[in-house]
C-alpha cells in the first residue's frame, strides 16, 4: 500500500462515537481511596542512631499536599551538627554490631524489611499519594510493590556476593552518605538502601525536602524490624543538608539521584577526594516509533512513558520520533488518547495524571510550556478539568518543534512530550542520540532485527523495545553521557557498594 | 676520506589517525638519556593538536566498537605479534633510558604478554559481565556492555612501555578509542609502539598518542565536552587531580584513577580495568503471542 493510499483510508476507532468520548458516552464515578486509617504526625524528628532525636538547632519546614496546598506535616531541618550525628552512629555501627553479624543474618534483616513493606504497603502507598501528589493507581500498584522488591532481592545478595564479583572478595565500602529525589520517594530509597546494606554498609539517606514522610515512616519500620542501631539514619532537610553529606569527611561513599545539574555540582564537590560515587541523573528519553509499529500498542507506550508520575521520571520518554509516513495517524490517535486522561485527585484510583509535585516544579513546567511557545511550537493540550486547588497540568504535547529548541534539549520533569519525524532509521538515531543525555530510549517496530540494530546504536543505559518505563530489581539500569555514572538494580548495582 | 658511516637519526613525531605528524604548534622538547645525553627532539603537543586528536578518535569509535569481539581479539594478537618482532627496537629505546638488559628484556615479555591476556578477554568479557536479567513481568531482559566512548589517559609517567601498554590496551580491546599522553621524561618508547601498532591492523585512530607536558595539557584533556572518561594511574599532585576530578564534571566525565605502583604486579592487569570502560546497556523486550 502506498502511502497516500493510507492516509486515504479514514480513521475508524471502535467506540461508538468514533472516538473515545469520556463527556457524554461514559464518565467514571468518583473512586476515592480512603486514607483515614494512616497515622501522620504533626511533626517528624531525624532518625539517627535508631532513634528518632530533634534537630540541634530545632528547625522544622512544612511539608505539603501538592493535591490540596494543605500541610501534611512538618519536617526537622537537619544542619551539620546533625549531619555528624548521623556519620557518626553510622560508622559506629558500621565497625561494631554491623559488622560483626554474618553475612547470612545481615541478609534476613533486609528480608525482614521486605516483608514488613509488604504488610504495610497499603498504608504506604497512600501516604506516598498524599505527599507527593502521584495517582493512587501507580504508588499502589507499581512503586510499593517494587520497593519490596528490591528488598527482596538485594536480601538474597548479602550472602552470595563472591558469585557477583568472579575472582574477588568483595568488601564493604563503610558509610554511605545518599541523597534522593522527590519522584519516587520510596522507591528511590530502596534503591539506595537495598544493595547497600546487602554488601554490609551503613548508611545515612536524606530524602528530598517536599516528599520525606515515607522514608520517616520506613525509619520507624526499621525500628519494628530490630536493625541495630545506626545501620540506617534518615536526615530531612533541603540542598544544605544534602551538601553537608557530600562534603563530610568520614563518609566512603556519595549515591545521588537527581538532577543532572545538581549532580555535576556533587561531583565537582567529590574532586581531589577518594569516594567513590554513583551518580543517575536526568534524562531526555527519545521514542522512535517505525512506520512498521503495532501503533495502538506504540500510542500506549508513548502515554505510558511520558505522562506516568505526571512526566517526572528522569528516564520519562519525552520526545517521540516518529516516521514520516505515520505521523499524522500517530499524532492524531495521541491528541485522542490524551482526552481520555483523567486528570485529579491523586488518591482517586480513576486518577491517571496526580498533582505536579511542588509549586516550584509547577513554575517550572509552566515556564516551558511558554518558552515552547515562544520557540514557535505547537501547543496540544487536553481539555480534561482539572481541580481548582492545587498543582495540576493538562497533559501537553508540542509538535513543529526541531532539534535545536530548548524544549526538545532539556529536560523539563512534566507531562510534556515534544513531537519530531524522521525518515531513515539512520535519522531517527541521529536524532535519538542528539541531546547531551543517554539514560532511556525506546523503539517500537515488528521487525526484531530492527529493534537489536536501534537497540544497539541508540546511545542511552536502557533501552525499552516495544515497552516504556519498566522496572524490576534484577535489572540494572542508569545512564550514558550526562545521565549519569553507574547502575543500580541487578547484580549491577551491587558494584557501587562493594570493594573489589 | 673516512669510511665512516653516520647513522641515520629517527625523528619522533606524535602518532594521530594512523599519521606521524608533528605538532601543530611547531614546538619540541628536549629528551635525554640516562646520562644526560641528548636522544631526540620530542614534539611539545598542544590543545590544538589534542583536539584533533579527539575529533580523530570520535570519528574512529563506530568502525571501531562495532568490529567483532573476535575480530578485535585477533587485532590485539596482532599487536602481540608486531612487538615480539621488534624486540630489538624497544632494547634499544629501553636501554639508554636507564634499563639494565635484564630489565627491558623482562618489560618487552610482560608487554606482550599483556597484549595476549587482553586479546584473550575481547570475547570473554560480555560473558562473564553482562547479564539475564529473570524480571517478574513478561518480558526478556538483557544486560550487555557497550564501550564508553572516548578515553583521554595520562600514560604512567616511570613504566614507559609496559605501562603504556597496560593503560592502552583495556581502554581499546572494549572498543573504546583513545588519545594517550605519553610518559613526560621518556616519550620515545611510546612512539615507537605507535610504529607497532601501525603495522599491526588497528585501524588509523583508535589509538591516537601525544607527547608533551601535562601540566600545559591536563585542563584541556580534562575539559573537553567530546571526552567521555579519563585515566591516570600516578599519583598526581593534589592540584592537578583535584582540577581534573572538577573539569570532568562539566559533562559527567568517568575519571578512573587507579595508582599503580608496580605495572608488573596482579593488579595491573583485570578485566575489572576494562570494565571501567563499558556502560551497561539494558534491554526490555515484551514476551507473549
Amino acid at each position: 500500500m502506498s502511502d497516500t493510499e493510507t492516509k486515504e483510508v479514514p480513521y475508524k476507532p471502535t467506540s461508538p462515537n468514533s472516538k473515545l468520548d469520556f463527556e457524554s458516552v461514559w464518565e467514571y464515578a468518583p473512586a476515592p481511596q480512603t486514607s483515614d486509617f494512616v497515622e501522620v504526625k504533626d511533626r517528624y524528628d531525624l532518625f539517627i542512631g535508631g532513634k528518632f532525636v530533634k534537630p540541634s538547632k530545632g528547625r522544622y519546614f512544612k511539608s505539603t499536599n501538592p493535591a490540596t496546598a494543605e500541610e501534611v506535616t512538618e519536617f526537622a531541618e537537619a544542619t551539620q551538627k546533625d549531619v555528624d550525628k548521623a556519620v557518626k552512629a553510622a560508622r559506629k555501627a558500621f565497625e561494631g554490631e554491623w559488622s560483626k553479624i554474618s553475612a547470612k543474618e545481615r541478609g534476613k534483616y533486609i528480608y525482614r524489611i521486605a516483608r514488613m513493606l509488604q504488610e504495610r504497603a497499603r498504608e504506604f502507598a497512600v501516604l506516598e499519594s498524599m505527599d507527593g501528589g502521584k495517582p493512587i493507581r501507580e504508588s499502589r500498584d507499581v512503586d510499593i510493590p517494587l520497593v519490596a522488591a528490591y528488598f527482596f532481592y538485594y536480601a538474597g545478595w548479602a550472602d552470595k556476593l563472591e558469585y557477583a564479583f568472579p575472582g574477588k572478595k568483595p568488601k564493604p565500602l563503610g558509610v554511605c552518605g545518599q541523597i534522593i529525589p522527590w519522584n519516587f520517594p520510596l522507591l528511590m530509597l530502596a534503591w539506595k538502601i537495598a544493595p547497600a546494606l546487602a554488601c554490609g554498609n551503613t548508611v545515612v539517606l536524606k530524602p528530598a525536602e517536599t516528599t520525606s514522610l515515607t522514608a520517616l515512616k520506613f525509619a520507624e519500620l526499621v525500628q519494628d524490624c530490630g536493625l541495630p542501631e545506626g545501620v540506617v539514619n534518615i536526615v530531612t532537610g533541603a540542598g544544605q543538608t544534602g551538601a553537608e553529606i557530600v562534603n563530610h569527611k568520614d563518609i566512603d561513599k556519595i549515591a545521588f539521584t537527581g538532577s543532572t545539574q545538581v549532580g555535576k555540582i556533587i561531583q565537582k564537590s567529590l574532586a581531589g577526594t577518594d569516594k567513590k560515587y554513583t551518580l543517575e541523573l536526568g534524562g531526555k528519553g527519545a521514542l522512535v516509533i517505525f512506520e512498521d509499529a503495532p501503533i495502538d500498542q506504540a500510542v500506549e507506550g508513548i502515554i505510558n512513558a511520558i505522562y506516568f508520575n505526571q512526566g517526572h521520571v528522569c528516564c520519562a520518554g519525552s520526545r517521540l520520533l516518529v516516521q514520516e509516513g505515520v505521523a499524522d495517524k500517530v499524532i492524531q490517535k495521541l491528541k485522542d488518547r490524551l482526552e481520555t486522561l483523567v486528570v485529579g485527585d491523586p488518591l482517586d484510583k480513576n486518577t491517571d495524571i496526580g498533582a505536579i509535585n511542588s509549586k516550584e516544579q509547577f513554575e517550572t513546567i509552566n515556564k516551558y510550556l511558554e518558552l515552547g511557545v515562544e520557540e514557535g511550537a505547537d501547543i496540544y493540550q487536553s481539555k480534561c478539568d482539572i481541580p481548582e486547588n492545587g498543582y495540576f497540568i493538562r497533559p501537553t504535547l508540542f509538535t513543529n518543534v526541531s532539534q535545536s529548541n530548548r524544549v526538545v534539549q532539556e529536560e523539563i520533569f512534566g507531562p510534556v512530550l515534544t513531537v519530531q519525524t524522521f525518515r531513515t532509521a539512520d535519522e531517527g538515531i541521529e536524532k535519538a542520540n542528539n541531546t547531551p543525555y543517554g539514560l532511556a530510549s525506546g523503539v517500537w517496530t515488528d521487525k526484531g532485527s530492527k529493534i537489536f540494530q536501534m537497540g544497539s546504536k541508540m546511545r542511552s543505559g536502557v533501552i525499552w523495545a516495544n515497552t516504556y518505563n519498566k522496572f524490576d530489581p534484577t535489572s540494572p539500569f542508569g545512564g550514558y553521557k550526562e545521565s549519569g555514572v553507574g547502575r543500580e538494580g541487578g547484580l549491577h548495582g551491587l558494584a557501587a557498594y562493594t570493594k573489589i | 676520506m673516512s669510511d665512516k658511516r653516520i647513522d641515520v637519526k629517527k625523528t619522533y613525531k606524535m602518532y594521530m589517525g594512523g599519521d606521524f605528524p608533528r605538532s601543530e604548534s611547531g614546538r619540541t622538547y628536549k629528551v635525554y638519556d640516562s646520562e644526560k645525553n641528548l636522544l631526540a627532539n620530542a614534539c611539545q603537543g598542544s590543545r590544538k593538536d589534542f583536539r584533533d586528536a579527539v575529533k580523530i578518535a570520535r570519528g574512529a569509535f563506530d568502525g571501531w566498537s562495532s568490529r567483532s569481539a573476535y575480530n578485535r581479539g585477533q587485532i590485539l594478537y596482532r599487536i602481540a605479534e608486531m612487538l615480539e618482532d621488534r624486540r630489538d627496537q624497544f632494547m634499544k629505546e629501553l636501554g639508554p633510558i636507564g634499563f639494565k638488559t635484564s630489565e627491558a628484556e623482562a618489560d618487552i615479555n610482560a608487554s606482550i604478554d599483556r597484549l595476549i591476556y587482553y586479546a584473550g578477554w575481547a570475547d570473554k568479557y560480555q560473558q562473564v559481565f553482562g547479564s539475564i536479567n529473570p524480571v517478574a513481568s513478561s518480558h526478556f531482559n538483557f544486560s550487555l556492555l557497550e564501550p564508553t566512548g572516548v578515553v583521554a589517559a595520562f600514560a604512567p609517567e616511570k613504566s614507559p612501555l609496559l605501562g603504556l601498554v597496560s593503560i592502552i590496551v583495556p581502554i581499546i580491546v572494549g572498543g573504546n578509542t583513545c588519545v594517550i599522553l605519553a610518559s613526560e621524561d621518556h616519550p620515545l618508547p611510546a612512539i615507537s609502539f605507535a610504529e607497532v601498532l601501525n603495522s599491526s591492523d588497528v585501524p588509523g585512530g583508535v589509538v591516537n598518542i601525544l607527547t608533551g607536558f601535562r601540566k600545559e595539557l591536563s585542563e584541556h584533556f580534562s575539559t573537553h565536552m567530546d571526552v567521555n572518561a579519563m585515566i591516570y594511574t600516578d599519583t598526581l599532585p593534589q592540584e592537578m587531580k583535584k582540577s581534573i576530578d572538577e573539569n570532568a564534571s562539566l559533562n559527567v566525565k568517568r575519571i578512573i584513577k587507579k595508582p599503580i605502583e608496580d605495572w608488573y604486579s596482579e593488579e595491573a592487569q583485570s578485566p575489572y580495568f576494562l570494565t571501567n570502560f563499558q556502560e551497561t546497556k539494558t534491554t526490555w523486550h515484551p514476551v507473549g503471542f
